[in-house]
């Protein structure tokens, strides 16, 4: 069972099976809960936000009971909040917890900032190189080449 | 490159560039050769470029290749709105090799995903024309004996024309010194300059041509086009300043090439034509010579060739 938690600490309870994502920048947790559609889940959810981190400073945290996440949603998540940790919960035990981290391609989940590329004319899957260049992530489309800045990032 | 689609310029490495115009070079000296008749071209242009197409549709034709394809997308089933899919699989079931143009970017990339054959890139949107930079190459080997240690000016609108961002960098596999000359809105984007700084290359920049003119070996000229610029006003000041003249070539060195990627509108006045230093029509030629070149890579019958 999970420790009864302090006063100062966080003020939400432990789950006993589901997903936390934790260290996300305040504020991407509004981004990161739009990507994943947990505003349209019937899953029991907790969003704490600006709360005080050792590492961050501030930091959000989200908890998701009875949902795992697929490589595809913890890519979204990576994009949004590359600080973020992934906790898996079951049966209040962390089976697994690491920090995201964002994948060499980014397929389907992105829209190619471009209008004139083909990906936004027909309906073909998007490919893109992540290019990390001076602590600046740019997504490098595999079809038109042209780079699409992480603040234009837009999900499919 | 053998079976292989060509797309962009950065699927080339250095040694195929002098595989393709050593090959062009044979059909300089001999472009009528039966070495493709048993094969068939398509050419599928989603938007008009008659320049290119006849370019391609004269190179295969001379190899002895039969020609399909379609010049207007308004005339074909893609007005329909078949996807670029079902077009591309239709047509390799009649044909060896597509040569496609199309007006968006990616689209031959896409392309060369779905077919069965070799896709060659004509152009898609502003992003790649890989065959104008081979022939650009080409021409530039040809009338200067190297590629290496050259001084290379670019005129005009650096910043959109999707030509010279493609030169630009296949020349920095070659220890060029580029001299940019544009107005500067139309500056070449640092995403280009890059490459260039990556090849610890040196660039220049200026707004004028005349004093550049005297230290280079190829002046290749561009377009300006005026819906390039939010203020009519601020192109009607500066257009001027890249028009090349016949007079401001009496300082030029003397093995200096005045090139550029055609239609030409009026940024070579005509009486730079009849100076032996012009040299855009026959660049145009070579276009002939490294498609056939391209086409006989790509189809595997480069050991027919005579030379």
């Amino acid at each position: 069972m999970a420790k009864q938690e302090k006063r100062t600490e966080l003020k939400v309870s432990a789950i006993e099976n589901g997903t936390v994502i934790d260290h996300i920048p305040p504020q991407s947790v509004f981004q990161v809960i739009n990507i994943l559609g947990l505003n349209k889940v019937s899953n029991q959810i907790m969003v704490g936000t600006n709360l005080d981190s050792h590492k961050h400073g501030k930091k959000g945290i989200i908890k998701v009971s009875k949902k795992y996440f697929e490589s595809e949603e913890i890519n979204k998540i990576a994009l949004v909040a590359p600080t973020a940790t992934l906790i898996v919960i079951k049966d209040y035990t962390v089976v697994y917890k690491a920090k995201v981290e964002i994948p060499e391609r980014i397929r389907k989940i992105v829209k190619c900032i471009n209008p004139n590329c083909i990906t936004n004319a027909e309906n073909i899957p998007t490919n893109f190189t992540v290019v990390e260049k001076e602590d600046e992530l740019r997504l490098h489309c595999n079809y038109c080449e042209k780079y699409t800045k992480k603040e234009n990032i837009r999900f499919i | 490159m053998k079976n292989k689609s060509l797309i962009s310029i950065h699927d080339i490495t250095k040694v195929d560039y002098d595989r393709v115009l050593d090959l062009a070079e044979k059909f300089e000296k001999n472009p009528k050769q039966d070495i493709l008749n048993n094969w068939v071209v398509a050419t599928l242009f989603f938007e008009p470029s008659t320049r290119t197409r006849l370019s391609f549709e004269s190179a295969a034709s001379q190899l002895g290749a039969r020609v399909i394809g379609f010049s207007d997308a308004s005339t074909s089933s893609v007005k329909k709105g078949e996807t670029l899919k079902d077009t591309i699989l239709t047509v390799s079931n009649y044909s060896d090799i597509i040569v496609m143009r199309h007006p968006r970017e990616g689209s031959a990339r896409y392309a060369s995903e779905v077919s069965p054959v070799p896709i060659i890139n004509a152009g898609d949107g502003a992003n790649q024309h890989p065959t104008q930079c081979l022939l650009d190459l080409y021409s530039i080997r040809k009338t200067q004996k190297k590629l290496d240690d050259l001084h290379i000016a670019f005129v005009g609108d650096l910043k959109y024309g999707r030509t010279v961002h493609s030169l630009v960098q296949a020349l920095t596999n070659y220890k060029t010194t580029f001299h940019l000359i544009s107005p500067v809105e139309l500056k070449l984007p640092s995403s280009v300059k890059q490459f260039i700084k990556d090849k610890n290359l040196e660039y220049y920049q200026y707004t004028e041509m005349d004093q550049v003119i005297p230290k280079v070996d190829i002046l290749y000229m561009t377009r300006i086009q005026q819906e390039r610029f939010a203020d009519p006003l601020e192109y009607e000041r500066v257009k001027g300043a890249y028009i090349l003249r016949e007079n401001m070539l009496s300082d030029a060195k003397k093995n200096l090439r005045v090139m550029h990627p055609l239609p030409r509108v009026n940024e070579i006045t005509e009486d730079v034509d009849d100076n032996p230093k012009a040299y855009y029509f026959q660049q145009a030629q070579n276009g002939v010579y490294v498609r056939q070149a391209l086409l006989t890579i790509i189809l595997g019958e480069e050991k027919k060739v005579k030379s």
